[in-house]
């Protein structure tokens, strides 16, 4: 294996390690805003370190360029999502849980 | 090597008990809206499973309609049900079962024998089979496409597609004949959705267009393309855009129709010169797959849009 | 050997699982729900069985029926939830009267 290559593992390993919690979040948090929370984390940094392990890989500008795009575009999507999901639910129910 | 194969059958057999457990799951749950969103997390599995079945096209077009369109839908129905039985949601959505428990047993015993016979006729079946590929590949040169299943969709099975374009749009006859979705009130979505919607509807339109072009050398055509826009539209409808009446007596009625109409102008053509129906002359080929691509696309995003639509029939009939 | 042995028997697992929910779910959204899993099983049959090719790429016939189906299996979808909807506006109910009760 090439320098690269051990660049490219430890960065998909640890985009791994953020979806694993984000999704442990999802399913162990109490009420829909920490679980939004948790999985923005497996969104966001899980899925950008994913795709910088596959950027180093890849051999041409273009695909760098659309792996690039996809990553703005979920990061986008994720943050518009969750704001509208949260809104719902704070119109509909209110804060749920506190401390 | 092995260590490999070993990692792709777990993979593999971890996705076929997921896809079970998750059908399972969406099909039980007491809640309907959770078993819409386990159905949707369904799709997404499916897409994942399209993958590993090398059928990349499969893969974009699940992502698009089965999980996100059908869901959508689905969503749409729930809510417009839910607003009208406030007092009664409750009771309709847990689980059923007045069904006599003698049914229950004969299902019980007879759909094991189902799956039991159904699994042996699969095992059954000869490990090696080349099925269709092999002619595929050897008229793939004279076809005008390289991507194999775009030449299958368009040129050698092109009576298939056309009469899919015309089945969609006799169900969107239909449903506008029922009156289309009906209207629903909620609070406007608000300015996030609006800036999402105004930024995300030229990158769906940029991405559809991207499919088509791509799908004649690649994974994509007028069905991944058509899927798309349609999402695109759907985005529109859901954060409250409204559609000028001129605009859907005219235009969206042009674009409901253009595909199917290219396709019969072309098939009764080609019947015409060449002797059969849609046997594309081989130096058009290439560019009349394009034609009809892009036009089916236009017709296949639009009506999947106007699934949508709440009341059409009002501007139908203000004409 | 591939995968395509254990992905058909998935779909038929899928599609049995539909078939026993359509049957027992008095509700129809559940029932249209029902019915698109069933198809996703078929689907999955019909593609998994198109990579009995060994090495080679899949079959693209089967393929391209599928991407039909998808489209047909999501058109037929939104007429059946808008006939529930009408369904649902004439009687309030959600379900179909049961005939043999009557």
């Amino acid at each position: 294996m090439t320098l690269s290559e051990y660049i490219a593992a430890a960065l998909l390993v640890l985009g791994g390690f953020f979806f694993f919690a984000g999704t442990i979040g999802l399913l162990r948090f109490p009420d829909i805003y920490t679980r939004l929370h948790a999985i923005t984390k497996a969104d966001n940094v899980g899925l950008g370190l994913i795709i910088l392990g596959l950027a180093v890989q890849v051999e041409s500008w273009l695909v760098m360029g659309k792996l690039l795009l996809i990553w703005i575009l979920v990061l986008f999507a994720g943050a518009s999502v969750s704001h509208l999901i949260a809104r719902r639910a704070l119109q509909r129910e209110g804060r749920k849980w506190k401390q | 090597m092995e260590a490999i194969t070993l990692l792709k059958w777990t993979f593999d057999t971890v996705l076929g008990l997921g896809l079970l457990w998750l059908a399972w799951r969406a099909l039980t749950s007491t809640d309907l809206f959770q078993a819409i969103i386990l159905f949707v997390s369904f799709g997404l599995l499916m897409t994942l499973a399209w993958v590993r079945l090398d059928a990349p096209d499969i893969a974009l077009a699940e992502a698009a309609i089965g999980a996100g369109l059908t869901g959508a839908l689905l969503l749409s129905t729930l809510a417009r049900l839910q607003t009208a039985e406030v007092e009664n949601t409750l009771p309709q959505s847990v689980q059923p079962s007045s069904k006599p428990q003698l049914v229950h047993w004969l299902l019980i015993i007879i759909i094991p024998l189902l799956l039991a016979g159904l699994g042996y006729a699969i095992l059954d079946l000869p490990p090696y089979f080349e099925g269709l590929s092999g002619a595929v590949a050897a008229n793939l040169d004279a076809s005008g496409a390289n991507n194999p299943v775009t030449a299958v969709l368009l040129n050698f099975r092109g009576y298939d597609t056309m009469l899919e374009i015309i089945v969609l749009l006799m169900a969107l006859l239909g449903a506008w004949s029922l009156g289309g979705m009906p209207p629903y009130t909620d609070k406007p979505a608000g300015a996030v959705l609006d800036t999402f919607s105004r930024f995300l509807v030229p990158v769906f339109i940029l991405v559809g267009a991207y499919l088509l072009w791509i799908g004649t050398s690649a994974p994509g055509g007028a069905f991944q393309a058509g899927s798309v826009l349609g999402a695109a539209a759907v985005l529109l409808i859901l954060s409250d855009w409204r559609l000028r009446p001129t605009f859907i007596q005219r235009t969206l009625k042009l674009a409901l129709i253009s595909g199917s109409s290219a396709f019969i102008t072309i098939g009764l053509l080609t019947t015409l010169y060449e002797g059969q129906l849609l046997a594309y002359p081989a130096t058009y080929a290439g560019i009349l797959i394009l034609f009809l691509e892009s036009l089916a696309t236009i017709s296949i995003g639009v009506t999947l849009g106007a699934l949508f639509l709440r009341e059409p029939v009002k501007y139908m009939e203000s004409q | 050997m591939n995968n395509a042995f254990l992905f058909a028997l998935v779909g038929v697992g899928i599609f049995s699982l539909g078939l026993y929910a359509l049957i027992m779910h008095d509700h129809l959204l559940r029932k249209i729900l029902a019915v698109n899993i069933m198809g996703s099983g078929v689907f999955l049959v019909l593609v998994a069985l198109a990579k009995r090719t060994g090495d080679a790429l899949p079959d693209p016939v089967p393929h391209a029926m599928v991407l039909t189906g998808i489209v047909v299996a999501v058109s037929a979808t939104a007429l059946a939830l808008i006939l529930l909807l009408k369904v649902f506006a004439k009687s309030g109910q959600a379900t179909l009267p049961d005939r043999c009760k009557e």
